[in-house]
C-alpha cells in the first residue's frame, strides 16, 4: 500500500466542462460593431478600396437620407405588409396541413410525397407562372411568400405531431375526452415547440421570397429599392437596403423569441 | 359495478401473450395483478379499459356504474402522463371538460379532489416544478375527480424512489379506508402486492395463464411495511414466481 498522507495528495482534475450553452449579453452585438468598425477604419484609410465595399458611415448617411426623405417607409410599409400577409396564408396553411399529415394516414400517404415534390422547386422560378395565375398585382407576390413559406412549416409541423408523446394521447382517449379536445388540447400544445422552430426557419425564407417577388414589377418595396440600386452599382444604397433586411430578419426571430416564451414556459 | 375476463387469449401476430383468463374483479376491491416481465400484465389491464380487444374471449361489465360517475373505467399510468402545458389544476380540469358541467361544478370537484390528495397548495404549478411522487398524487387526483368504478393502475409506482413510493402507499390506503375504491393494481413489485391487495393474481411467464390467485383478508390500515404475516405472503409469491421469473429473463425477446 501506499503512504497515503497529505503530501501525496492531489486534486482530481476537473473535466466536466463545457457543452452547456448560456446566456452571454452583448456579444451578438459586439461581434457587428466590430465588423463594422474594421470595415469604416479599412475604407478610410485606403486598405479597402471604396469599390469593393461602401464606408459604413456613407452607408448610415444615406439610411438617414432614405428616412428624412420619407421614402423609407414607402418602401417598408409595402414590404412588411406583403411578407406579413404572404407569411400568415403559408404558415396557417402550413400549419393546417401538417397536421392534417399528422393526423390522418390516408392524408400522409397523399400528400407527404406531393410536399417532398415541391419543396426543391425554387419558388423564384415559378414567379411568371404566378404572375399568370395571379395578375402582376399584390395577389402574386403574397402567393410567391405563401407557397415558400407553406413547404417547410409543412413539414415541421407534421414532424412536430409525430413526436407528441403518445401516452398523452392515450391518457386522453381512456378518460374519454373527444377527438377535437384531443387535438386541441394535446396534440397541438404538444407540437408547439416544432411548430415554432419550423416557424422560425419559414419567416426567413419568407423574406428572402419578398426581395424576389419585389424584383418583378414592383415599385415600392425593399426589394425594388435594393434592385434599383444594383442596377446602377450605388453600392450605398445597395447596403442600406441589405441592412434593413437584415434587421427585419433580427425583428422576426425576435417576434418568434418573445411568442416561444410565452406560449412555451411549460417547457422544462 | 364489478368486472369479469371470461377466457380470454390474446395474441400479438403468432405469439401468444394471454392464454385463458378468467378473472372476476368484485367491487369496492383492490386486485393486484403480478407477474414476471412479458406476461401480459399491461395488456390485460388494457382489455379491462377498453384500449385493446382480445382476441378471443370476453371482457365483461356487471351492474351499471355508480350515477355521477363521468368515466367508469380509469387509468393511473406508470409516468403520470400529465400535460406539461398545463398546471396542476388544468391538468385535473382537462378530464371534465367535455362533460358539459359548469364552471363551478368543475371547481368544486376539482378543490375536492386536490384536498384529498393533499395538493391544495400547489395547485398552480406546473409539472415541471413537482417531483415524481407529487405528479403521480396530481395524476390520482385527475382519476378521482371523474369519480371511477373501477380504477386501473399500471405500475403506478414504479417510476419513483422507494421512500416515496412508501409514502405514496400510506396515501393510496387512506384513501380507499376514508371511501374504499375498486382498482386492477399491476406491478411487479411484490411489497406493493402485498400491502394493497385485496386479492393477488399471480400470472405465469408468456403465454400468461393464471397461476394462483391469493387472498389476503387482513384490512388494508392494518398492514405495515415488514408485518411477518405479509412477509410470509410475499416469500409465497416469490416462490411461486421465481422460476419464472428467472425463464422469463433469459428468454430473448420476440424469440
Amino acid at each position: 500500500m501506499a503512504d497515503l498522507t497529505e503530501s501525496t495528495a492531489r486534486e482530481v482534475t476537473f473535466r466536466g466542462g463545457g457543452f452547456q450553452p448560456g446566456h452571454r449579453r452583448g456579444v451578438g452585438l459586439a461581434v457587428f460593431v466590430v465588423l463594422i468598425l474594421l470595415a469604416e477604419w479599412g475604407t478610410r484609410s485606403g486598405f479597402i478600396s471604396p469599390l469593393t465595399l461602401p464606408r459604413p458611415s456613407d452607408v448610415l448617411l444615406t439610411f438617414q437620407e432614405l428616412y428624412q426623405s420619407r421614402m423609407l417607409f414607402k418602401h417598408l410599409v409595402p414590404s412588411v405588409t406583403r411578407l406579413a400577409i404572404g407569411a400568415l396564408i403559408g404558415a396557417s396553411l402550413g400549419v393546417g396541413i401538417g397536421v392534417l399529415i399528422g393526423l390522418f394516414s390516408l392524408v400522409r400517404a397523399g400528400l407527404v410525397p406531393l410536399v417532398a415534390a415541391i419543396f426543391p422547386i425554387p419558388k423564384i422560378a415559378l414567379l411568371p407562372l404566378f404572375v399568370i395565375w395571379f395578375g402582376i398585382d399584390e395577389a402574386s407576390k403574397y402567393a410567391l411568400i405563401a407557397f415558400g413559406t407553406f413547404t417547410p412549416t409543412v413539414v415541421a409541423t407534421y414532424a412536430a405531431v409525430d413526436n407528441v408523446d403518445r401516452v398523452l394521447i392515450r391518457m386522453g382517449q381512456s378518460f374519454g375526452l373527444g377527438w377535437w379536445s384531443i387535438v386541441s388540447k394535446i396534440v397541438v400544445p404538444g407540437a408547439m415547440p416544432g411548430i415554432l422552430s419550423g416557424l422560425r426557419i419559414s419567416l426567413t425564407i419568407a423574406i428572402i421570397l419578398l426581395v424576389a417577388a419585389e424584383m418583378l414589377g414592383a415599385e415600392y418595396g425593399i426589394g425594388a429599392y435594393i434592385l434599383q440600386a444594383g442596377s446602377l452599382y450605388d453600392l450605398e444604397r445597395l447596403f442600406a437596403g441589405v441592412v434593413i433586411l437584415s434587421l427585419l430578419g433580427v425583428a422576426v426571430s425576435a417576434a418568434v423569441a418573445a411568442v416561444e416564451r410565452r406560449v412555451l414556459n411549460w417547457r422544462v | 359495478m364489478d368486472l369479469k375476463l371470461s377466457s380470454v387469449s390474446h395474441y400479438y401476430g403468432e405469439t401468444q401473450v394471454l392464454r385463458d383468463i378468467t378473472l372476476d374483479i368484485p367491487s369496492g376491491q383492490i386486485v393486484c395483478i403480478v407477474g414476471p416481465s412479458g406476461c401480459g400484465k399491461s395488456t390485460l389491464l388494457r382489455m379491462l379499459g377498453g384500449l385493446e380487444r382480445p382476441t378471443t374471449g370476453r371482457v365483461l361489465q356487471l351492474g351499471d356504474a355508480p350515477e355521477n360517475c363521468l368515466n367508469p373505467l380509469t387509468y393511473i399510468f406508470q409516468d403520470f402522463a400529465l400535460l406539461p402545458w398545463r398546471t396542476v389544476r388544468g391538468n385535473v380540469g382537462l378530464v371534465l371538460e367535455d362533460h358539459g358541467l359548469s364552471k363551478a361544478e368543475r371547481a368544486a370537484i376539482i378543490d375536492d379532489v386536490l384536498a384529498r390528495t393533499k395538493l391544495t397548495d400547489f395547485a398552480d404549478a406546473l409539472p415541471k416544478q413537482l417531483s415524481g411522487g407529487m405528479k403521480q398524487r396530481v395524476a390520482i387526483a385527475r382519476a378521482l375527480a371523474v369519480n371511477p368504478a373501477v380504477m386501473l393502475m399500471d405500475e403506478p409506482l414504479s417510476a419513483l424512489d422507494s421512500q416515496t413510493r412508501e409514502l405514496l402507499m400510506d396515501d393510496l390506503v387512506a384513501l380507499w379506508t376514508r371511501q374504499p375504491f375498486t382498482a386492477v393494481y399491476v406491478t411487479h413489485n411484490l411489497a406493493e402486492a402485498v400491502r394493497l391487495g385485496h386479492k393477488i393474481v399471480v400470472l405465469s411467464r408468456r403465454p400468461g395463464e393464471l397461476r394462483e390467485v391469493v387472498s389476503l383478508d387482513m384490512p388494508l390500515a392494518e398492514r405495515r411495511h415488514g408485518d411477518p404475516v405479509l412477509e410470509a405472503q410475499q416469500q409465497h409469491l416469490w416462490s411461486l414466481m421465481r422460476d419464472e421469473a428467472a425463464a422469463a429473463d433469459a428468454e430473448l425477446i420476440n424469440g
